[in-house]
């Protein structure tokens, strides 16, 4: 686990609402794979984790759960992204945009800088 | 919004535990599932495909655990807890829970009634306009320090002053009030025009008087009280202007005074007028009927204007020196005289109170430290099982809020129950003169100082275990063993509260023996006639009918004689005043043939009949009472009493001496014919002052009272005089039928001493039996703690009796702490409340003797229970138990 990046606080609410958004409604473990997946495996991330974040965002109204069936055939727990949740996933993502672009910017020298 | 929205489902969550769990474990599960499922496809084992899972997860009970936190709220949530464990202590232990809740209500319960008559005495502002800009303005003379003030000097006072804003005068009187079919006796007041707007009061319906509108030539106007007007008027708007007739005379009603208005000198008074000073002693510079309310000017001090008035008094004294000799000036904080000689009662009243808290609260305290000790197994495991230091005292602050939240809530009730109980208890006569504890009541200030007391008892009960438990960790590392020091620390701080406890039982003790004797000499000191089997009333008869002197005296001599054939009386009399009542309706004489300087020989006046001496059972000392037929054909003569002759005549014999007014005028000349022994006229408290005893016949007035002595008992009798005198004429009007005994316990004087005397007693036993208990709790947990000491003891050969002596020793060190402090506090305390006291010094050695023996003889009965049980130890049952 060395060269794997810890997940930054407050970021993972984020990434949540990422991939239910994308791959629409899903059960915890699929959210916890795919944002592993989508990491290419880089971040370590203990699964037990996402549940109260899940229950976070359940409870500020930005996801609604449900009971369902996985595609095994097991019985899970189903977020779904509510309009709220929409709302709040442009809006993180413009300011994530914003904050990571300023750093960016800070970070790198560019051509107009001696 | 959304945290909102987040934290009232968190709120929620707290009664929802048992669902959060049921959901989070099947979630959990089929998380679980659906991992192994995938790491079995990837071809590991069963065993370590749930391994892995669950190690990826992070543990199942961390994840568990931070989603609880998550689900509710966890500080919240282990307040919940703390109160379900408190409660289920406290059910555990009803025999502690009952008696803490107890003392903390009684405490808590005596002290916030008693601060609620302090409040509407003292601290709720009079219903005026800036009330401290108020001042009481009167005349004062040597003999009286707060003298009424005449008319004339009145204008004289208003005209020369420069320190207030506005002076107005009042006085009391009664009305008698014309309706259909009676005549009914109204209470009243007149005053000067401006009398209202210098209180900064305006009536709620109508108009106020108008400035001179208390002129001789002005109309006869009338404001009720609101009382008066919801009372006789049925509340009705239409009633000003209307016109009612009292005192035979029609008065057009103008106004109605506000609801909250109330001004306690003329006490309830319901008829309001204007003074009319058209004749009689409102004209005369010499007769004092009246009494000033002053507004200050701004930035003028109340001895500022002393000053200024005392300076216009010597120049009205040099101007007048006949009538205003030895007239000076006074002025008092309005509210002072309207509380009047209740103030120090409160006072006293509120201390024991108090202290009755502090050794109720001393108590529960020393009741939790004892419970600290037999929770340490409990609180040692609770640590063991992870809780911190600070989780621990949250729970005794839960502890303590629960004791004093519930106890407070009981002494609430207590105390509305006590304020109803103690208004049950004073007399009306009474009462009609404190208009302002109407209001009396759990009002935002009374409750803010029940919150007050509750926090402090709250800190105490939560501080107290608290320390207890500090002291616990320093020793932590000392072996489980080590009962014996710790019992030790809690013996020290334990018998420190007894010794407090003690000390302040002692105080109260002392405060109510002290008042009980005050009281008891107040009920020995000598009235001068025999007060039992006497029946008094008044008599006010209609001027028109009865006004004349020969009419008054035929008046007095019909009621005497109706009274007399009822059956069971044995002796009638009339007197303009009757005894035991006040020091004043006085007049200034002067001797004929003795040298006279002008200055004013105050004595008390009165107009009796024939038989009121022996009526009274009077003593007579010299010479001769009057006869019946000695009236206005006859020469004057006079009785005086034997201060008049000691004063004045001292080694002499007065009989046969003349007497008369300032000026002797010769229609005032009279013989003094006998001397009475002192009949006390005054309150019981108050000095004998000199007294002339006018015949009634000579001096008749169709105003008087009547004393009556029965055969038989007082109540057999008392019923029917009141119809008989209205056979006379239906007009009269009689009021006030009582017996002498009760008028003398139910004077003020009697009433107040016996009053603080209950309640203080009453506090003093409760502070006793609530020592006491703290004395025999301290005792006998140091017995238990040393039975294994004390069983080695008598192992090794010591006798029962040096058992004794050791636990006695221990309980007789601390009565003796007690009563040796509280023997200091007392004489501390005593001499505060010495304005209470009546003939007995605040060192009174019988007193404190007496109190200091109760309390060590119970001290010794509370110790000799548990010495008992030390000295009776069976010393191999103690060994076995090491």
């Amino acid at each position: 686990m060395g060269n794997k990046t810890e997940i930054w606080q407050g970021t993972l609410a984020l990434m949540i609402l990422k991939t239910i958004e994308t791959l629409g409604p899903l059960h915890g473990y699929g959210i916890a794979r795919r944002i592993e997946q989508t990491s290419g495996d880089r971040l370590s991330l203990n699964y037990g984790t996402l549940y109260p974040s899940l229950l976070k965002l359940e409870q500020e109204g930005a996801i609604v759960s449900e009971w369902g069936v996985s595609e095994n055939n097991r019985k899970a727990k189903f977020y779904k992204l509510t309009r709220n949740g929409r709302k709040q996933l442009a809006r993180e993502t413009k300011e994530w945009d914003q904050t990571t672009a300023i750093l960016a910017r800070f970070l790198t020298p560019t051509e107009d800088q001696p | 919004m959304r945290f909102l929205r987040a934290w009232v489902i968190r709120f929620k969550g707290l009664f929802q535990k048992s669902v959060y769990e049921r959901e989070l474990a099947e979630e959990l599960e089929s998380h679980l599932q659906m991992h192994i499922d995938d790491n079995l496809r990837a071809g590991m084992s069963p065993q370590e495909a749930r391994r892995v899972a669950v190690m990826k997860l992070g543990g199942l009970d961390p994840t568990k655990e931070a989603y609880r936190d998550r689900s509710t709220i966890p500080l919240l949530e282990s307040f919940v807890q703390d109160l379900r464990f408190t409660f289920r202590q406290l059910r555990k232990n009803p025999a502690f829970t009952i008696t803490a809740t107890v003392m903390v209500a009684l405490g808590i319960g005596a002290s916030v009634a008693i601060f609620a008559f302090v409040d509407a005495a003292l601290i709720k502002p009079l219903p005026y306009k800036d009330p401290p800009d108020l001042l009481f303005v009167t005349e004062t003379t040597p003999t009286i320090p707060r003298a009424a003030i005449s008319y004339p000097d009145y204008l004289d006072w208003k005209k020369l002053n420069r320190v207030f804003d506005s002076l107005d005068v009042y006085n009391q009187r009664g009305y008698f009030l014309t309706t259909t079919d009676s005549v009914e006796d109204v209470t009243g007041a007149r005053v000067s025009d401006g009398f209202f707007r210098t209180l900064g009061i305006a009536p709620v319906l109508g108009r106020d008087f108008y400035a001179g509108e208390d002129l001789p030539e002005a109309p006869n106007t009338l404001i009720l009280s609101y009382a008066s007007w919801q009372k006789r008027f049925g509340g009705k708007q239409e009633i000003v202007g209307q016109s009612v007739t009292i005192d035979e005379t029609p008065y057009v009603i103008i106004g109605v005074l506000p609801q909250n208005f109330h001004f306690a000198p003329v006490e309830n008074a319901e008829f309001w007028t204007t003074l009319h000073p058209n004749g009689g002693c409102l004209l005369r510079r010499s007769c004092h009927s009246l009494h000033g309310v002053g507004r200050l000017k701004e930035g003028v001090s109340m001895g500022a204007a002393m000053a200024e008035l005392t300076l216009i008094a010597k120049d009205l004294e040099q101007q007048y020196p006949d009538s205003n000799r030895g007239q000076g000036a006074t002025v008092a904080p309005l509210a002072e005289v309207i509380v009047g000689e209740v103030r120090p009662i409160l006072f006293v009243l509120l201390a024991g109170a108090g202290l009755l808290l502090l050794i109720a609260c001393v108590n529960v305290a020393s009741l939790l430290l004892v419970r600290s000790e037999t929770r340490r197994r409990e609180l040692a495991v609770r640590r063991a099982l992870g809780a911190t230091t600070s989780r621990l005292i949250r729970q005794f602050v839960t502890e303590g809020l629960v004791l004093v939240l519930v106890g407070c809530a009981l002494g609430l009730l207590t105390s509305h129950w006590a304020m109803q109980l103690l208004m049950g208890l004073i007399p009306s006569d009474m009462m009609a003169g404190m208009p302002y504890l109407e209001e009396l009541g759990l009002n935002s200030r009374v409750l803010l100082f029940a919150a007050i007391v509750s926090f402090f008892a709250a800190a105490l009960f939560s501080l107290t275990p608290t320390f207890r438990l500090l002291s616990l960790d320093m020793r932590e590392g000392m072996a489980e063993g080590s009962r014996g020091s710790a019992g030790k620390v809690w013996r020290r701080i334990g018998s420190k509260l007894v010794v407090l406890e003690l000390t302040t039982a002692m105080v109260l003790l002392v405060g109510a023996g002290l008042l009980g004797k005050s009281f008891y000499k107040l009920l020995q000191v000598g009235t001068g006639f025999e007060p039992e089997h006497l029946i008094t009333l008044r008599v006010r008869a209609p001027v028109a009918s009865y006004g004349k002197e020969e009419q008054s005296v035929a008046l007095g001599r019909q009621v005497v004689e109706r009274l007399k054939n009822i059956p069971g009386v044995t002796s009638v009399a009339l007197t303009s005043t009757l005894p035991v009542n006040i020091n004043g309706n006085t007049d200034w004489i002067r001797f004929v043939g003795r040298a006279y300087n002008g200055e004013h020989n105050e004595v008390n006046q009165r107009q009796v009949t024939s038989d009121y001496f022996a009526t009274l059972h009077a003593k007579l000392i010299r010479g001769r009472t009057f006869a019946d037929y000695e009236d206005a054909g006859k020469p004057g003569v006079v009785v005086i009493n034997q201060a008049l002759a000691k004063k004045y005549f001292p080694g002499e014999d007065p009989i046969g001496l003349q007497m008369g007014d300032t000026q002797l005028s010769p229609t005032s000349i009279r013989e003094i014919i006998g001397i009475i022994d002192d009949i006390r006229e005054g309150p019981l408290d108050s000095e004998i002052w000199p007294a002339v005893y006018y015949p009634f016949n000579q001096m008749p007035d169709f105003e008087f009272a009547v004393v009556v002595r029965t055969a038989k008992a007082e109540e057999s009798v008392l019923p029917s005089l009141g119809d008989a005198i209205r056979e006379i004429d239906a007009k009269i009007n009689i009021s006030g039928e009582t017996t002498m005994m009760k008028r003398v316990n139910n004077s003020a004087t009697v009433y107040l001493h016996r009053s603080s005397t209950w309640l203080v007693g009453g506090f003093a036993v409760v502070a006793l039996l609530l020592g006491i208990v703290g004395l025999y709790g301290v005792i006998a947990y140091s017995v238990s703690q040393r039975t294994r000491e004390i069983g080695v003891r008598i192992a090794l050969g010591a006798q029962r009796r040096m058992v004794y002596k050791l636990i006695l020793k221990e309980a007789g060190v601390l009565a003796l702490s007690g009563i040796v402090l509280g023997l200091g506090c007392s004489v501390i305390a005593a001499s505060l409340m010495r304005k209470l006291l009546f003939g007995t010094p605040p060192w009174d050695v019988a007193t404190l003797l007496s109190v200091a023996v109760v309390l060590g003889i119970s001290a010794l009965l509370a110790s000799y229970l548990p010495a008992r049980r030390a000295a009776s130890v069976d010393p191999i049952k103690a060994l076995n138990e090491l």
